[in-house]
């Protein structure tokens, strides 16, 4: 089999990734072997027992590392970009932090939260309020790893998610978003007028031993994703070292996305 | 039976009328006519028997479908022991690359229009 130039850098992409990735202990697998075939995904797939996220607001301030995250996200994932507003589908997005954490009730903040943008996105709540109010079964939360899975199959655009959803997390396609993606990825289908669609931690990638695109593009790692199961991972030691909060924790959701202070 | 003759003339005309499609059909040799379906760029079997494919193609992928979305599985072994990536766009369409000419062409002769290509991307042909 020939390998050619996008092939070979995607080979040396992986195994760098698979060095750089070893000793903060993100990879659930050992090693990486040279040679992944790219047509077969469940060689080497991520795996965790609870993933989460850990986003360091200290590297937040930069305004291009967060819409770079976004932008990779949506890139690989046939996002459509439409310009009414109202029509917008969203997987990740930034926030002002006063806006991010209203219920935090803050009067004066320091000046470099007003800075600061806060990156959004599907929380993976452990106990999503989505998944109870989805007549279809076309959302659930995955028992093995907690990703909060969507079926876009079985999506009948009811919408009754987005209503429970308190992260705003959850978009619904008003329109056909086909001419409204500006390159379109031919890995990942992309969704069609009259269903709902959100992040889901980036499942097909893990699958296929790849860490999430958002994370992959933060620069100064920014954004950490690793098992909070396991007291090792570098996600565990980041909630060790630093404070955190999370989105509204008084509504009982448990959200698995962490921000540093 | 008053006016026989002109009963049954009429009958055996009005039968020749109604089933005129069906003569006129095998008189231009159309009856037989069975779509050409381009062969696959890649491979000399399918994920599975041939005939099973041509037949069970869409519990095939029902089933594909079910397993990597629901379950997260994602690898298909054919018969042979080859290993797939059980994709509609990225595995299906890489060997029967031209979706026109194969899958098209077959369902529209059945007319069958599956609404999978709201969503899944056909790859561009390359000629
Ligand atoms: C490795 C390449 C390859 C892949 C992948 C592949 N096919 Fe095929 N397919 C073939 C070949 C070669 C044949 C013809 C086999 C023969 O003539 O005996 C075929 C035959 C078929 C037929 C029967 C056509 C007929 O003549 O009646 C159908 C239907 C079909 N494929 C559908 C699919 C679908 C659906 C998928 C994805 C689930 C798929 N194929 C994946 C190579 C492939
Ligand atoms: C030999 C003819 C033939 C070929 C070639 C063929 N199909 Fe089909 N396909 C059918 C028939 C017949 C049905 C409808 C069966 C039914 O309605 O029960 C069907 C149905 C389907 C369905 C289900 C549609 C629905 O509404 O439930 C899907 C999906 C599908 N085909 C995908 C493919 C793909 C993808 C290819 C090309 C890789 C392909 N088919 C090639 C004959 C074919
Ligand atoms: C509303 C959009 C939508 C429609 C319509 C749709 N799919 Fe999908 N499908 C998706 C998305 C999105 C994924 C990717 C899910 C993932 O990887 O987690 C997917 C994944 C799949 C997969 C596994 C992975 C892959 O890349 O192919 C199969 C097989 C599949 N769909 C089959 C079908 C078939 C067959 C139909 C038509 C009968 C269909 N889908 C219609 C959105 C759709």
């Amino acid at each position: 089999m020939a390998v050619d130039r996008r092939k070979f850098l995607r080979l040396t992409g992986l195994a760098a990734l698979g060095v750089a990735a070893k000793p903060i202990g993100i990879l659930a697998q050992e090693d990486i072997p040279a040679e992944i075939s790219g047509k077969l995904p469940q060689e080497n797939p991520l795996t965790a027992k609870r993933w989460a996220m850990v986003v360091d607001l200290e590297k937040c301030r930069d305004h291009e590392n967060i819409k770079d995250c976004a932008a990779a996200c949506h890139r690989v994932h046939n996002v459509p970009e439409f310009d009414n507003p109202k029509d917008e589908i969203k997987w990740m997005w930034e926030e002002d932090f006063r806006h991010a954490f209203h219920e935090q009730e803050i009067e004066h903040l320091p000046e470099k939260f007003e800075y600061t943008k806060v990156p959004l996105l599907c929380n993976h709540c452990d106990n999503p309020p989505c998944v109870r109010v989805c007549p279809t079964g076309s959302t659930w939360k995955r028992e093995s790893d907690g990703i909060v899975m969507m079926d876009w199959h079985r999506c009948i655009g009811c919408r009754y998610c987005i209503a429970a959803c308190p992260y705003g997390s959850r978009s619904f396609n008003w329109r056909d978003p086909r001419p409204f993606i500006k390159e379109t990825t031919p890995e990942f289908p992309t969704r069609m007028r009259g269903v709902v669609e959100k992040c889901t931690f980036c499942e097909e990638r893990l699958a296929q031993g790849q860490i999430p695109a958002c994370v992959e593009a933060a620069k100064n790692d920014a954004i950490a994703f690793g098992d909070l199961e396991d007291p090792n991972s570098k996600v565990r030691e980041l909630l060790r070292e630093r404070y955190s909060i999370r989105r509204k924790p008084g509504l009982g959701t448990h959200p698995e996305v962490y921000y540093l202070l | 039976m008053y006016d026989a003759g002109k009963v049954i003339v009429g009958l055996v005309i009005f039968l020749a009328l109604l089933t005129f499609p069906t003569w006129y059909n095998v008189a231009t040799g159309k009856a037989t006519y069975v779509p050409e379906l381009e062969k696959a760029v890649k491979g000399d079997q399918c994920v599975a028997d041939t005939e099973y494919m041509r037949a069970e193609h869409m519990d095939l992928l029902n089933e594909w479908r079910d397993k990597v979305v629901r379950d997260g599985e994602r690898i298909h072994t054919a018969p042979d022991g080859t290993k797939y990536n059980m994709s509609l766009t990225m595995t299906c369409l890489d060997c029967h690359s031209n979706k026109a000419n194969f899958c098209d062409k077959c369902h529209d002769y059945l007319s069958v229009d599956p609404y999978c290509y709201d969503c899944h991307i056909i790859p561009e042909v390359t000629k």
